[in-house]
């Protein structure tokens, strides 16, 4: 399944992310090629395995639902642009 | 033929609930409503890099709960997955939710209606997920379209949430408001939810789409968002569907689109500017391990169900022998059912409980602002204690009105109230006939006339006799005694 340059448009546009043409076409190769080599475990006769959901063999990690410290305010405002009224200031998004 | 009749509407509801816990989805700071914007953050509600999110066990209770109550299957295997979108209101750029393994599928809820009818709707799925933040859009106008700027506040970024998805089974916006008002009886009787939709911890979205009756195939939906109270979701389905219909014989295509519910203009708007469809990219949660439930687990939970609110309802028509409406108007929450229950065991007559308490006391309460029936002095032992007073002849049930009006304000034990304004009913019958004397010898045309045999005119005299005894005689007394008299 090869990647189209219209793809890669798309991908980006998702991540809000801005690419130049040069980019485009590098990252068209590269993800082509990165699926190309998952394709190959299509091979594989899966019929008779679960699929795995989870990497490590763990279930229920669960914590009980009891109050922890929440953080100051200065750090919590420590890496934002702007600030008003104790909340983020960030560009017209509707 | 009329539209409706033309066309079936077809409704789905998709319900977030935000369920009652100490702390949120996946860290320890507060779950709670109203406090000052982000001082229930942590590096997890802000999506800083490291930190890692870890399951609050009360979740998957409320969550497991709120299935069993939803007739749903409990899934003994089930995961959490990234649902990815970029919006400032999701610092991760995902939101973690559930995909292909929600905790709760296949369910249903009985609805019933005004006329007693129930109705099954199904219910596809329940999953867990965690809120997003909330915005605050600044504009000088007043308009959301013309906000420049928005804040956001991350206090709710992170609260559980329970999303309820029902069938495409509800043909009316009656069926709607009926199916939310019993996802709402159920998230509260169970403790799961309070529901409070001002607060925002009940929301809910419809899908909404029409189809000429006796076509299989479904219309093209349109997903209605922000309604935030029940009557809105009532307004917006209606508003919807005579759009949808208009376009329809118009000969127009209607657009699968998101539209927002305008609660001033009474309106639904496009959400222009949104992308077509939405590419949310799930994949599995790669920090999440896997949830599994035992059958014990469950069992457990399902052994804490309370007596659900339709099952209540039964229970009250049986029992009590209350038509199905009071029934299902007394078992909205579970304090109102204690409470009915109350008097209607102390004075042993259910029906004048319920007329008193669907009337009365819930209009006072509605008039006072009082949404907590615990608060109200009436308590279930003064009301039966009342009712006690009609049902021995002490007052009348007019006088009963000013008695319960005096006990709603002072909190006063009823027989008191009587005894100090001297609500007394008069049963003393040399009394009466004294009042019934006074009154025959003011009318003797009326009285003539009744001799003559127009007995209708004996209203009229009842009447009098109960003005001049200020409304303290005993109805039936006078009219035997009145009867005797006059000799009719």
């Amino acid at each position: 399944m090869a990647i189209t340059k219209k793809d890669v448009e798309y991908i980006a546009h998702l991540s809000r992310l801005e690419i130049t043409e040069e980019e485009k076409v590098m990252y068209t190769e590269q993800l082509s090629n990165i699926l190309e080599h998952v394709n190959k475990l299509q091979a594989v006769n899966t019929d008779k395995v679960e699929p795995m959901i989870y990497a490590i063999e763990m279930k229920n990690v669960m914590r009980e639902d009891v109050v922890k410290p929440s953080l100051d305010k200065q750090k919590v405002f420590a890496a934002a642009p702007s600030i008003e009224n104790n909340g983020f200031k960030v560009p017209k998004i509707i | 033929m009329s539209l409706k009749e033309k066309y079936e509407i077809v409704i789905g509801l998709e319900v977030h609930a935000e369920l009652n816990t100490k702390t949120k989805i996946f860290c320890g700071c507060k779950n709670e409503f109203g406090a000052e914007a982000n001082t229930y953050v942590c590096p997890n509600c802000l999506g800083l890099p490291g930190s890692l999110p870890v399951f609050n066990k009360q979740v998957l209770h409320h969550a497991v709960k709120a299935g069993l109550a939803l007739n749903c299957t409990i899934a003994h295997k089930s995961k959490f997955d990234r649902k990815n979108y970029y919006y400032p209101d999701l610092p991760k750029a995902y939101q973690i939710s559930q995909f292909d393994m929600p905790i709760a599928v296949k369910g249903y809820l009985d609805i019933v209606n005004k006329q007693g009818e129930k109705k099954r709707l199904g219910i596809t799925r329940l999953h867990m997920e965690e809120d997003a933040g909330k915005l605050i859009h600044l504009t000088k106008t007043g308009q959301i379209a013309d906000a420049e700027e928005s804040l956001v506040d991350y206090n709710r970024g992170g609260v559980p949430l329970a999303e309820i998805v029902s069938e495409p089974d509800m043909r009316s916006s009656e069926d709607a408001y009926l199916y939310l008002s019993a996802v709402k009886a159920i998230l509260k009787y169970t403790n799961v939810s309070d529901c409070n939709m001002e607060e925002g911890s009940l929301r809910c979205d419809a899908n909404i789409s029409i189809r000429p009756f006796g076509q299989e195939k479904l219309g093209v939906k349109v997903e209605v968002k922000n309604m935030n109270s029940f009557n809105n979701v009532r307004k917006a389905i209606d508003y919807e569907v005579e759009r949808q219909m208009q376009m329809a014989e118009a000969g127009e295509a209607i657009i699968q689109e998101t539209r927002l519910w305008d609660a001033g203009k009474a309106k639904t708007f496009s959400m222009r500017g949104k992308e077509g469809a939405h590419d949310y990219r799930y994949f599995p949660e790669p920090d999440l391990p896997i949830l599994e439930t035992s059958a014990e687990y469950i069992n457990t939970i399902k052994a804490e169900l309370p007596e659900l609110p339709l099952q209540k309802a039964e229970r009250f028509i049986s029992q009590y022998g209350l038509p199905a409406y009071d029934a299902g108007v007394l078992t909205s929450e579970i304090p109102l059912a204690d409470y009915f229950e109350k008097v209607a065991k102390l004075s042993a007559e259910p029906k004048l409980s319920s007329n008193w308490i669907m009337g009365d006391l819930l209009a006072k309460m509605n008039e006072a602002g009082e949404a907590d029936i615990e608060k109200v002095k009436v308590t279930p032992e003064k009301l039966a204690k009342m009712l006690g007073l009609i049902k021995n002849a002490t007052i009348s049930g007019k006088i009963a009105k000013t008695v319960f009006e005096d006990m709603y304000a002072t909190g006063n034990d009823p027989e008191q109230i009587v005894k100090e304004k001297g609500l007394v009913q008069i049963t003393d019958t040399k009394a009466i006939e004294e009042v019934i004397d006074k009154v025959i010898a003011a009318n003797p045309a009326i009285v003539a006339e009744i001799k003559g045999g127009k007995v209708q005119a004996m209203g009229f005299m009842t009447g009098q006799i109960m003005k001049e005894s200020k409304g303290k005689a005993n109805p039936q007394l006078v009219n035997e005694l009145l009867k005797k008299k006059l000799g009719v």
